[in-house]
């Protein structure tokens, strides 16, 4: 288990003042000047050679992010923003650090603001997050009244954080569809090229950056990136914060580190499994994007990015969903389907039309109402949706069918065997001789 | 996602503006943003154009809108039409309950949730209840998965939900009261039911943390590198400090921790008396 | 320049193609719905999907990607691309699939079978079975308008028309509301679209949700024969096909010329053919006893020729309309010129245009692509939304492209783009030929143009007006080597032409006002001029179309033939010749104009010299051989601008007025039009409201 003392989230539960007083006896803001000091490229190798992974769920390396924003500038201003958008169904690490330790994502706007060259930074809450958006609010004023950021502030670097947020789209956690929706349009992803770090916000040179990566960002400096890649394993290092939800004993996020057994962070900190471990169905490793991991996978899963990949799932954002064998994985699955047809952007053909057309079988499958051929037929569909749209939103939507037809093909089969021995249609009429 | 339609006339109040405070507020939220780009300010607006008038937008709120960042109104009513959380049809007049149904939350019984709001609201979502205080709907992940099952009352959530604590909720608030918020199994937010079983050193709370950082350390010797490559006239390979490995963590010496209350104190002085502002 | 490789066949094209454009380039055939090269990318049907060897192993949206986002070989070898790869018939296949799934198989009563994108790459890039098992889904159908019929359920989002109404038209009143598969394109509350362009989202509508609603069920584009012609709607021509079935025209469409009005036509252009069918001529008629009676052709002569004989020469004039034909011109002034008349007048609002000022003095020389080279633009008493709707969007599109500082003199309208409003009347011109700040843009600029409406020059101190519009013209740099920016807009299609064969008054001749006003003249044969009121007095031989003013204010009555009835010329307000050729039959007994004119100068004897349309176009070409080069561009001598830029005269205070105010109703044609009158009706209302 993480020692204490190497959490960086130190306030998650909120026991303590989330505020600037608070903040500071716990360690932020300390040093910050000297690490700007240090310099742009100084700080971006250091966040290359800590191996940070972006949280948001693609596990980009953050400092390798940072340093494609253009070097010189062109006039243009050059804009952090930050996708508090917090969506994903089972993910909700980065509300606790909004509402419970706020400081560390404002000094990691500065920072990181810094090391790609801008001043201003534009966090986007989602709408529904009103108390987080609040207490981030009030430590973003406490950093102005504090003078450690706004005009002419101690750090010697003019540094604006704007506090905004949207109004119940999913999609707007794609960085292109943020980036529209903070421009005041709808949330429709862009095409890529150009990239948002060449013509993002504004069409200025733009990051858009998780929560959590901004966050850590200043302890990882301030620690050292050794004492941050120490921690997990090779290319997933660092410590991650997990979100267990479902069927434990006790839900809970906690920070932990990277590549901890799955095991080991369900027994301690998720309380075990309902009823004991025998009693795993299947989890959800990282949002309900990624695709389902049978139970007897997880008994040697390693929560991170390689491992969840090697049972051919995503480690996405850590939020683990567990469901025990009580569960209706076909109807936990559609219902997954329902939220991808509820926040498909519309925009493009695939996505717009597929996430309906796959809802549309999963919810007669989850009935049984379905023939044997359809399982086939929905596997295709998922694959013409699959890498054929504008934005990733159509993978993720295709990804959780993909994993409960290969997991649980044979549930669904069984499914349609006792619809169809005892089918609850409506009787059907007669003709009157 | 279903055919969101505008509220029918008779329904749409004759006209809409803010009051003078939330107009005062407008105005501040719009100048957060570069001149010209007063558009990004739509949802803000828009959404305090809800909260003022019982919840829901009406079509007079959406043309207000338009005008005061000079967009035209088919602009903001995709707007409306696009983001869920605005309503578009009167809601309850004390709450309008929205209960997660997404997985996490369905797994752990939004579906039993949903049956009180239907037995106790209306059978139908987004239908106000025979006395016009209170309304439904199911919404999509509310990002609260480790506290399911949960509904959201306007700008409140109420977690760790059972039916029978929803039903008195929902009663709380037909009564014109304001139920206590949060995670109602007696946990404070998202930590283990049963109680801490991580953040429990004292030093992490006491400012010990503080001053701490082999990070630093090489910060500092990346800044001294810099300005003594800076004094000497002859050319240094001067990506060499910055690309230097960085410091192993704990062999080298923690600079004196400071009082925590003279750290941005000390901060300050830095800036006053160092070297010209990082570039 | 990039090298690429798209199926084996290896092109070079400029490094800011798209994929689509290499692709095509190379001769393969990308399939797509969204795309469209006027319009901006939105990437969203998925159509153009193609393969990029080396890149991401999933296929790529061929119109959003440039070629110089591609990256060479491990060993420079040019990129490759694939059309016809398994991984593109897949992504083709599974597109179509997914458009199909919710679109109608209503094809049988959908106005745009045989000529839906839809059906057509369907059948080319789908398959042939559907594998979708659940309910359609129905679309609501939204009003949009008079001009554009909605069928909802047919609409595959591709969103052309709200990029059209928004980038082009300038209204930003379409929009896609709700989103996922509930997204639905609609107007605020259902309102009617402002713009007098709306009617090219029919045509850019790859499906039937966007039909046109006058033509609705009207007929199959397959019964259809069509003639490529000329708009007469406006000075711009646009050129245009006219959709004929039997004798009937049922539709005018857009014909592409990059030089005129690229592929958009105006609602006026696209919807007048229902006033083609109304309120008629069809046969002649002699005022007898004070009333219109029909008459035969022998009857009708013979009362003219009654009447003329012993007429002096002086006391008979002619006006020539403003949807006259060159030939028809032409021929009138012979004839007149044959009777001993200097009577002629093709300026029925006044304009003090005169070709004796040069050809340059009357054109739009910068051209109308011109447009977009230009770097600053001064409008003087002209709307060119109303007058010029597709020319305005030119301006509209150049002034997208930034760097392009607009100002006007006149009323202030919206004309879809910004401008500085300089002030009302020529005082300001005066001020601007001085100084100003805008006279400081304009010279500031590379390429000025100056824009001057007939608002400007149609008032008795308009040829003040001019001299002073070309004196700022040539003051800041407007006039020179290489570049006009002294460009005159016209509003009658006629006009150019009927300039440039000398139908204006000859020497001691009368002008239209004279001619028109009491005592004017004794005879006076009106081709068609429906725009002036004629005073008592004259007998009046009205040559048209229409029972619009001029047949009511007539004492013998010729029926003539519509611009779509007829083989004519027609000079654009840039001095380009183009033809427009017969696509119908005139009505009843009506003929051809000229071919009436011929006739009546047989019975008057003074037989003109030509018994074919191509005896006449050979006499025209003889004296006017620039009329022969067709749709060709004649330069005119600037020399003409700098002589007009000395004259003097004194401009009074009065505010320019817009020459075209009601854009709906602008000739006889549009005024029998049922659906003009609409159109007509709702701008009022619009009008009336904004006013409130």
């Amino acid at each position: 288990m993480l020692a204490d003392k190497d959490r960086i989230f130190t306030n998650i539960y909120g026991y303590e003042d989330f505020g600037l007083q608070g903040a500071l006896k716990r360690g932020s803001w300390d040093g910050t000047k000297t690490i700007l000091e240090a310099g742009r490229d100084w700080i971006i190798d250091q966040m290359k050679a800590s191996g940070l992974r972006g949280r948001g769920g693609a596990g980009f390396p953050t400092g390798l992010k940072w340093s494609f924003m253009p070097k010189n500038n062109d006039g243009r201003p050059h804009y952090l923003v930050v996708n508090a958008d917090e969506s994903e169904p089972g993910t909700c690490k980065d509300r606790e650090i909004l509402r419970h330790d706020p400081h560390h994502l404002v000094e990691g706007c500065l920072i990181a603001g810094f090391a790609m060259g801008a001043h201003a930074a534009y966090i986007y809450v989602r709408g529904e997050f009103i108390q987080e958006r609040e207490h981030l609010q009030a430590a973003v004023d406490q950093a102005y009244e504090a003078r450690l950021i706004g005009k002419n502030n101690v750090h010697g670097w003019d540094f604006d954080i704007i506090v905004h947020h949207g109004a119940g789209a999913y999609i707007c956690g794609e960085e292109t569809a943020l980036i529209e929706s903070l421009e005041g349009k709808k949330g429709q992803p862009r095409l890529k090229p150009p990239f948002p770090a060449n013509v993002g916000l504004y069409g200025c040179p733009t990051t858009v950056n998780n929560v959590e990566s901004i966050a850590v960002a200043p302890t990882i400096l301030r620690r050292g990136p050794a004492w941050f890649s120490g921690i997990g394993r090779a290319n997933n290092v660092g410590t991650k914060l997990y979100g267990i939800s479902g069927h434990v004993n006790t839900p809970c996020v906690v920070e932990e580190a990277m590549s901890i057994p799955f095991k080991e962070l369900i027994e301690k900190h998720g309380g075990g499994i309902r009823g004991g471990w025998d009693n795993l169905l299947a989890i959800i490793p990282g949002g309900a994007s990624c695709p389902v991991i049978p139970a007897d996978q997880c008994a040697d899963l390693i929560m991170d990015f390689d491992g969840c990949r090697a049972v051919k799932s995503s480690f996405g954002t850590a939020g683990v969903l567990v469901m025990d064998k009580s569960t209706d994985i076909i109807r936990a699955i559609a219902r997954i389907s329902y939220f991808f047809r509820h926040e498909s952007c519309g925009q493009c053909t695939p996505c717009r039309e597929g996430t309906g057309w796959m809802w549309r079988v999963m919810d007669r499958m989850a009935e049984g109402r379905a023939q044997k051929r359809e399982i086939d037929l929905l596997l295709q569909v998922t694959t013409q949706i699959e890498g054929h749209t504008i934005c990733a939103l159509g993978d993720a939507a295709a990804w959780p069918v993909q994993g409960l037809i290969r997991h649980f093909r044979p549930e669904i089969e069984k499914r349609i065997d006792q619809y169809s021995a005892n089918p609850h249609s409506d009787p059907v009429p007669v003709a009157a001789e | 996602m279903s055919v969101r339609r505008l509220a029918p006339k008779e329904l749409q109040p004759e006209s809409f503006a803010f009051t003078a405070e939330n107009l005062d507020w407008a105005q501040k939220t719009i100048a957060k943003y570069p001149a010209g780009r007063q558009a990004s300010a739509v949802i803000p607006l828009l959404m305090r154009a809800q909260e003022q008038a019982d919840g829901w937008v009406s079509e007079p709120a959406m043309r207000y809108v338009g005008e005061m960042l000079g967009m035209p109104p088919i602009r903001v009513y995709e707007i409306a039409t696009f983001y869920t959380q605005f309503q578009l049809l009167p809601v309850g007049r004390k709450a309008h309950i929205q209960v997660c149904g997404t997985t996490p939350c369905m797994l752990k019984g939004a579906g039993d949730l949903m049956k009180v709001c239907k037995h106790k609201i209306h059978p139908e979502p987004f239908h106000l209840s025979e006395n016009g205080n209170l309304s439904w709907e199911e919404v999509e992940c509310a990002g609260a998965c480790v506290n399911a099952p949960m509904v959201q009352v306007v700008r409140d959530v109420y977690e760790d939900l059972t039916p029978e604590i929803l039903e008195n909720i929902i009663d709380a608030f037909d009564r014109g009261e304001h139920p206590k918020v949060g995670p109602q199994n007696g946990r404070k937010s998202s930590e283990p039911v049963t109680g801490l079983r991580v953040l429990i050193s004292p030093e992490l709370f006491d400012g010990s943390m503080v001053g701490q950082g082999a990070g630093l350390a090489a910060a500092r010797e990346a800044i001294a590198a810099r300005e003594a490559a800076a004094a000497q006239p002859a050319p240094v390979p001067e990506p060499a400090a910055a690309a230097a490995p960085p410091a192993p963590p704990k062999s080298d010496p923690a600079p004196a921790k400071p009082p925590v209350a003279e750290a941005v104190k000390a901060a300050g002085e830095a800036d006053s008396n160092g070297p010209a502002k990082p570039n | 320049m990039a090298k690429l490789i798209v199926d084996d066949i290896e092109v070079e094209v400029p490094a800011e193609y798209t994929l689509l454009q290499a692709c095509e380039a190379a001769g393969a055939e990308i399939p797509r719905f969204c795309f469209h090269e006027r319009l901006s990318i939105a990437g969203n049907c998925r159509m153009c999907l193609v393969e990029v060897k080396g890149g991401p192993p999933k296929p790529q949206a061929s119109c959003a990607m440039s070629v110089r986002d591609l990256r060479p070989g491990p060993n420079g070898e040019p990129p490759v691309i694939l059309t016809k790869s398994p991984m593109v018939k897949k992504a083709r296949e599974g597109v179509m699939e997914f458009l199909l799934i919710n679109h109608p198989l209503d094809c049988p009563i959908c106005d745009q079978g045989g000529e839906c994108d839809l059906q057509d790459q369907a059948m080319a890039y789908g398959v042939d079975t559907s594998r979708y098992a659940e309910n359609k889904r129905a679309v609501e159908d939204k009003y949009i308008g008079p001009l554009v019929k909605t069928s909802m359920t047919r609409c595959i989002q591709c969103t052309r028309c709200v990029r059209f109404t928004t980038e082009v038209a300038g209204v930003a009143e379409l929009g896609a509301i709700g989103r996922g598969e509930d997204m639905e394109i609609t107007t605020y509350l259902e309102a009617a679209l402002s713009s007098e362009l709306q009617g090219n989202v029919v045509d850019l509508c790859p499906v039937g949700a966007l039909t046109q609603r006058p033509y609705a069920y009207h007929a199959r584009p397959w019964e259809l024969v069509k003639t490529e012609s000329v708009d007469v709607m406006d000075a711009v021509g646009s050129n245009i096909r006219v959709d004929t079935r039997g004798r009937e025209v049922m539709r005018i469409l857009p014909r592409l010329n990059e030089d005129v009005n690229e592929e958009w036509i105006s609602d006026k252009t696209r919807y007048i053919w229902d006033g083609l069918k109304t309120q008629r001529l069809d046969r002649p008629y002699v005022r007898v006893g004070g009333r219109l009676k029909p008459a035969s052709w022998p009857e009708a002569f013979a009362a003219i020729a009654a009447k003329v004989k012993g007429v002096p020469g002086n006391r008979i004039g002619g006006l020539v309309g403003d949807l006259a034909s060159v030939e028809e011109a032409f021929a009138l002034k012979q004839l007149l010129t044959a009777l001993g008349s200097a009577n002629i007048d093709c300026r029925q609002d006044g304009a003090k245009l005169d070709p004796a000022l040069g050809r340059a003095s009357y054109l739009f020389n910068t051209s109308i692509a011109g447009i977009e080279q230009a770097d600053a633009l001064l409008i003087v008493g002209a709307n060119p939304r109303l007058e010029a709707s597709v020319l305005n969007a030119r301006i509209r599109k150049r002034w997208l492209h930034g760097n392009f500082p607009i100002g006007l003199v006149g009323e202030p309208v919206d004309l879809t783009y910004a401008y500085d409003y300089l002030g009302a009347g020529p005082d300001t011109l005066t001020d601007l030929a001085g100084n100003g700040t805008f006279a400081e843009t304009l010279k500031k600029a590379e390429r000025p143009l100056i824009l001057i409406g007939q608002g400007a020059l149609s008032r008795p101190d308009g040829a003040a007006v001019l001299a002073l519009a070309a004196r700022l013209a040539v003051s800041v740099g407007a006039v020179k080597e290489g570049w006009n920016g002294f460009s005159v807009l016209h509003t009658a299609a006629a006009r150019v032409g009927a300039l440039d064969v000398g139908a204006v008054p000859g020497a001691g001749g009368l002008d239209a006002v004279a001619m028109t006003n009491p005592g004017g003249v004794d005879v006076l044969f009106a081709l068609g001029a429906d725009e002036i009121d004629i005073a008592p007095g004259a007998f009046v031989v009205y040559l048209g179309t229409h029972g619009d003013r001029g047949a009511h204010r007539a004492d013998v009555i010729l029926p003539g033939a519509a611009y779509t009835e007829k083989s004519g010329t027609y000079v654009n307000t840039e001095g380009r010749a183009q033809i427009a050729n017969r696509a119908a039959f005139p009505p009843g007994e009506a003929r051809e104009d000229w071919a009436v004119l011929r006739a009546l100068s047989d019975v008057l004897g003074q037989r003109l010299p030509f018994d074919t349309l191509g005896q006449l176009r050979a006499a025209l070409y003889a004296t006017h051989p620039h009329l022969a080069r067709i749709d060709h561009v004649e330069p005119a001598d600037v020399a003409a601008l700098v002589a007009l830029a000395a004259q003097e005269g004194a401009a009074d205070r009065a505010p320019f007025r817009a020459a075209v105010s009601q854009f709906y109703l602008t000739n006889p044609i549009a005024r029998a039009s049922a659906v003009m009158a609409e159109c007509s009706a709702l701008a009022s209302s619009r009008l009336a409201a904004a006013a409130e």
